[in-house]
């Protein structure tokens, strides 16, 4: 076994969906050789880099891509980076989280090196047997992958949860080598361009890995009222979640989106404000430890999910909460 | 320009699905089908392209069953001008529906390729991307917003796009419509035809439930929350 993972870094350091896709390579059987690919360039490359080495007692090898092309993680070259590594390493497996650059990318590496992904797993049974949800997690499926090597994963962060991974272990930090792009080229490069970028600056955890999620559904009504959700996730330390219906109306962007097709969230504590709970919402926090539903509807689905049910108006829990719930640590 | 939409037919988002109970996978026969949503946003973003005067022609595909020609034909009374079906029996994986889709492009030659994100039923997440690799044309996924600037227009840009939610609301076919729809052209093709060999990389060994959560309790107040929360759950 050897394993490559497609990592992401910000700020010189990797991302937690990349422990998660560490975590997952780890758990591809014994003796299993993770690589980890790192791409970017400048001195955020090399702070990750070094980050990379030392965070997890698995990872044999860091392999950086250093050029410009890199910097907004483009599928275009991305896609031919893992193609072009992979001549050369002849991985077992490719793995990397299913998050937007995971997604954007792998399927696209994994058609030019003419093999089926698998996305979005979430347990693995054997190096080539996965569990993966389908019709909204209201399925799971247990695939075996038959093709030629190498076997291409993406993992959900949520079933690979990763405690804590800090850069202590300085002492056995894994050796880091430089891809040799000499051969890279330009054609297929550069026909996309990245624009800009724009997000939501929050001092709030991220949605993908925080600890408390509250969310707000329709009920809110407006986008004013939904700083109300905002008010207490700030109480509680929490990630601000929204279903479909409050993103369609405008009342927060589609990054908060929690379902089927928005994000996938497992907290310790995931709390709906005025969620009907529709399938495709579930299918998005059904993982999560402990489920609270505040909902004015007795019958709305989401009680079916939830450990603990009130029926009410949110505009009167919420501020009673406030009041109530204890001071964050 | 010439733009190609894949449509993909799934069972219908409405339905509350059933796992077979010899866990070979989920019930379809029997069940309402319909176009997958995400490629209904696709196409709904296609015809309004055209609408604005930006594309002359709309090109509906599908691959799968015989089946599929019904759901070319919702996408035809939706506005498509014509449809092409890759008459394929068994199970595709998107490996194949990528190359079945660039041997298309290269016949047909479009412009642009519009694909939804993901099949509500498989939720795979790949055919664009693929399809874009394969072709060696750039590809923007999870799109939620395509504007087209007159300058890159012209320019040897040919990408594939991969549509999310946000980007439209797709129309209703109204009746006329439907009715016209029976006399637009529908081309029938195989995958030996388009010189691509089907193959299979995974296989699938059981469909199975999600474990169900235990039911939980009905609170009264936001004080006995609070206190399950604190002293239950032990969560805050």
């Amino acid at each position: 076994l050897s394993t490559l993972v497609l990592a992401e870094h910000e700020g010189g350091s990797l991302k937690p969906q990349s422990f998660s896709a560490i975590k997952a390579a780890s758990s591809l059987g014994e003796n299993n050789h993770v690589s980890m690919l790192l791409a970017g360039s400048g001195s955020s490359l090399q702070q990750a880099a070094a980050h990379a080495a030392s965070c997890h007692p698995s990872i044999s090898q860091v392999l950086l891509a250093d050029s410009d092309r890199f910097i907004h993680s483009l599928a275009e070259p991305w896609a031919k980076l893992v193609h072009l590594v992979q001549q050369k390493g002849r991985y077992s497996h490719i793995v990397a989280a299913s998050s937007s650059f995971g997604k954007n990318i792998l399927p696209r590496a994994a058609a030019l090196l003419d093999v089926s992904p698998i996305t979005d797993v979430t347990g693995i049974s054997e190096s080539r047997l996965f569990v993966r949800p389908i019709y909204a997690g209201n399925a799971l499926c247990t695939v075996r992958y038959t093709g030629s090597v190498p076997c291409m994963l993406t993992v959900r962060p949520a079933s690979f949860p990763v405690e804590s991974m800090s850069a202590d272990s300085k002492s056995n930090a894994a050796p880091v080598e430089h891809v040799d792009l000499s051969s890279f080229g330009e054609d297929g490069v550069g026909k996309s361009r990245y624009i800009s970028q724009s997000s939501q600056v929050s001092e709030r955890p991220d949605l993908g890995n925080a600890r408390v999620v509250i969310t707000g559904g329709r009920a809110l009504k407006n986008a004013d009222n939904f700083k109300l959700i905002e008010k207490l996730a700030e109480r509680l330390g929490a990630a601000v979640g929204a279903t479909r219906a409050a993103v369609d109306a405008g009342f927060v962007p589609n990054d908060l989106q929690v379902g089927q097709t928005g994000k996938i969230v497992a907290p310790e504590l995931y709390m709906a404000f005025g969620v009907s709970g529709a399938i495709q919402h579930l299918a998005g926090m059904r993982d999560s430890k402990v489920i609270v539903a505040v909902n004015k509807d007795s019958d709305a689905p989401i009680f079916q999910v939830a450990d603990y049910g009130l029926v009410g108006d949110l505009f009167d829990v919420i501020p009673e909460l406030l009041e109530k719930l204890p001071e964050k640590k | 320009m010439k733009i190609m939409v894949a449509i993909k037919r799934v069972v219908d988002y409405a339905v509350k699905i059933r796992v077979k109970p010899d866990k070979t996978g989920v019930e379809t026969t029997n069940v309402k089908m319909s176009m997958n949503p995400f490629c209904e946003i696709a196409l709904e973003e296609a015809l309004r392209m055209k609408e604005a005067g930006l594309a002359s022609e709309v090109v509906a595909v599908s691959m799968g069953p015989a089946k599929c020609v019904d759901t070319l034909r919702t996408g035809l009374a939706m506005g498509a001008d014509r449809g092409i079906h890759v008459d394929v029996p068994g199970a595709l994986q998107p490996l194949s529906v990528a190359k079945l889709l660039k041997a298309l492009v290269d016949s047909e030659k479009p412009g642009l390729l519009i694909l939804g994100k993901q099949a509500i039923d498989d939720d795979c997440n790949q055919t664009g991307q693929m399809v874009a690799g394969l072709l060696s044309w750039p590809q923007g996924t999870f799109a939620s917003k395509i504007s087209i600037c007159g300058l890159t227009f012209s320019a040897p840009l040919r990408s594939s796009r991969s549509t999310d939610l946000r980007l439209n609301q797709p129309r209703y076919a109204t009746l006329p419509n439907i009715l016209k729809a029976k006399s637009k052209v529908i081309k029938k093709c195989t995958p030996e035809e388009l010189n691509v060999p089907i193959k299979s990389d995974l296989e699938t060994v059981q469909v199975i439930e999600p474990p169900k959560r235990k039911a939980g309790v009905i609170l009264s107040s936001v004080d006995e929350l609070v206190d399950k929360l604190k002293n239950e759950a032990r969560v805050i």
